[in-house]
């Protein structure tokens, strides 16, 4: 028993140490700071609540939140949505090639992401590739550009860059269901689209829900896209945390707005965890 | 699959999704070997002095430099830490398991902006003089791999019997000589896959390094800051070209490894 208690020490101390010190620690100092009236001296040592009025007054951040979390949950949405009948032609109907198809989907997700999205910009510029083309084809007039700079193009860009991402717990979810009850189904008189919509939808609910937060959870924190394709109407709420630390140098009320976010974060998870059967697991992709 | 599902409604679907997430990437690719100043249809006429002009550019081959440095290094305290805690989530039960399960899975799920900011202040209070600098970002892409790094490691020692090692031990083999000379090797395939992931996310990884970064560069970085200069622009796609390659060239060798030397069922499973 000894034995063993020295043998877990070993192997978890290091991790947990490095877990608790370098990610567990900033949360909290970060909360400590929200408490702050000023981000140097003199004013770092004063206990305040000021930032948190300062936040709940500002009722563009409030806007600003809750553009994130429409961009995000439509994102998320368009992401399943769209990933789903791949998912299910994967696991349904490629048979031995399916492990060789979801490579070829999975790899995309693995470039830079950076890269990705630099890619929209070259694509959605105001002299980029698809203007370009629409304007040579004759589609578009010269200086009336579609999809540049705004929502919706970090919409675009944000639904490319995680449709993979979508796509694997959906997958995953539809290899689980036992093949013997839509034999059952078909045996019964279900029709094929019957039993689509009463066995295989809803016993793939678990993998729609672990896609839906996979994108959601990551994309309402966002500030890169939107500063690189959003312009002015794309701007998200993580583009003033971002702001506030950089530019305008005010840490405390940067704190408050990443423990709002932080909060948000969490409550999601307490959801997911509730909704799904094998809980933080399923998020892990594990 | 037969040669008529290959026109099936699904194959097609498939098939043009595919496209989707592949053209702006063969785009880019494409047109880093266009001969114009901008990015524009119709293309100009071949040319590789985008890639030449690259290999001139100084801070370009320093931010290269740091991003293979901070890659590597970064990724062997990952692994290390992420092989750890693999091994003792799926081989032991202890008090606070489920707690650590928890903190560790923490950093996967929490967006990349708020891990950043936190750690800049947990810098900064330490120190105010503290200069930022590829080591603080480090700490940060440490943070971000463990969790992956652990997954990775635990799922491949989930495939396989812990009664191999107690096997060892039957045999008069001490723990740590089990750790060495069974678990390791048997763990092998997948610490060599955690190490080429978190070294494709520290290369790759802007967000959290952003706020982390003192003087220097990483390519991100330094790609994101050209990327204010338009004139710039045909040689950060070049940039862009040689990285997406190198990291689809990576990515395939990482899945290859993964599925190095599995038990049967488990292959066939994937």
């Amino acid at each position: 028993m000894i034995h063993e208690r020295r043998r877990v020490a070993a192997l978890m101390l290091p991790p947990a140490l490095w877990l608790v010190l370098l990610f567990l620690a900033p949360m909290v100092i970060m909360a400590a700071y929200s408490f702050r009236a000023g981000t140097f001296e003199p004013e770092r040592s004063i206990f305040t609540i000021e930032q948190y009025q300062k936040f709940l007054a500002h009722t563009a951040y409030h806007r600003l939140l809750l553009q994130s979390i429409l961009v995000a949950f439509v994102v998320s949405m368009l992401c399943i949505v769209l990933a789903y009948p791949i998912a299910y032609f994967l696991a349904f109907r490629a048979g031995s090639l399916q492990y060789t198809l979801l490579t070829i989907l999975i790899v995309p997700a693995w470039i830079s992401y950076l890269l990705r999205i630099l890619a929209w910009k070259v694509i959605l510029g105001s002299s980029g590739l698809l203007n370009s083309f629409l304007i040579s084809a004759g589609l578009i007039r010269e200086g009336s550009p579609i999809l540049l700079y705004s929502r919706d193009a970090v919409i675009v860009a944000l639904v490319y860059v995680w449709i993979p991402f979508a796509a694997l717990p959906i997958y995953s979810a539809l290899q689980r269901i036992d093949r013997r009850l839509l034999e059952a189904a078909a045996d019964l008189g279900c029709a094929p689209w019957e039993a689509f919509f009463r066995v295989t939808l809803p016993l793939s609910v678990p993998g729609l829900v672990a896609g839906f937060f996979f994108v959601f959870i990551p994309t309402v924190g966002e500030w890169v896209t939107p500063t690189l394709v959003g312009g002015v109407s794309g701007t998200m709420y993580g583009n003033i945390i971002q702001d506030l630390f950089v530019r305008a140098n005010d840490w405390p009320l940067g704190a408050v707005m990443s423990l709002v976010m932080l909060a948000l974060v969490l409550v999601q998870i307490a959801v997911f965890v509730r909704l799904s059967p094998r809980g933080l697991s399923d998020l892990a992709g594990a | 699959m037969r040669r008529r599902d290959l026109i099936s409604p699904g194959f097609l679907y498939y098939a043009l999704m595919a496209a989707f997430l592949y053209l702006p990437i063969a785009l880019l690719i494409v047109f880093s070997f266009n001969d114009g100043r901008t990015l524009t249809f119709p293309l100009k006429g071949f040319t590789t002095r985008w890639y030449e002009q690259m290999l001139g550019t100084r801070e370009l081959i320093d931010a290269l430099w740091n991003s293979i440095a901070l890659g590597i290094v970064s990724s062997i305290v990952a692994t290390a830490l992420g092989t750890l805690a693999g091994i003792g989530v799926s081989r032991f039960d202890f008090p606070g398991k489920r707690a650590f399960l928890a903190l560790a899975s923490m950093p996967l799920v929490i967006p990349y902006v708020v891990i950043g900011v936190a750690l800049l202040l947990l810098f900064k209070t330490i120190n105010p003089d503290l200069q930022l600098s590829l080591w603080t970002v480090g700490v940060g892409h440490v943070v971000i791999n463990i969790p992956y790094c652990m997954l990775i490691v635990a799922s491949r020692l989930a495939g396989f019997d812990a009664h191999l090692e107690e096997a060892a031990m039957d045999l008069g083999a001490t723990y740590w000589g089990t750790l060495a000379r069974v678990t390791l090797p048997i763990a092998a395939p997948a610490i060599v896959s955690a190490f080429l992931s978190s070294f494709t996310t520290s290369f790759d990884e802007f967000a959290v390094s952003f706020f982390l970064i003192g003087t220097e560069s990483t390519l991100p970085i330094y790609l994101y800051s050209q990327l204010r200069f338009p004139s710039r622009l045909p040689l950060i796609v070049a940039l862009a070209a040689v990285i997406i390659v190198a990291s689809i060239i990576l990515v395939i060798f990482s899945e290859a490894l993964r599925r190095v030397g599995r038990p049967a069922s488990r292959t066939a499973e994937a």
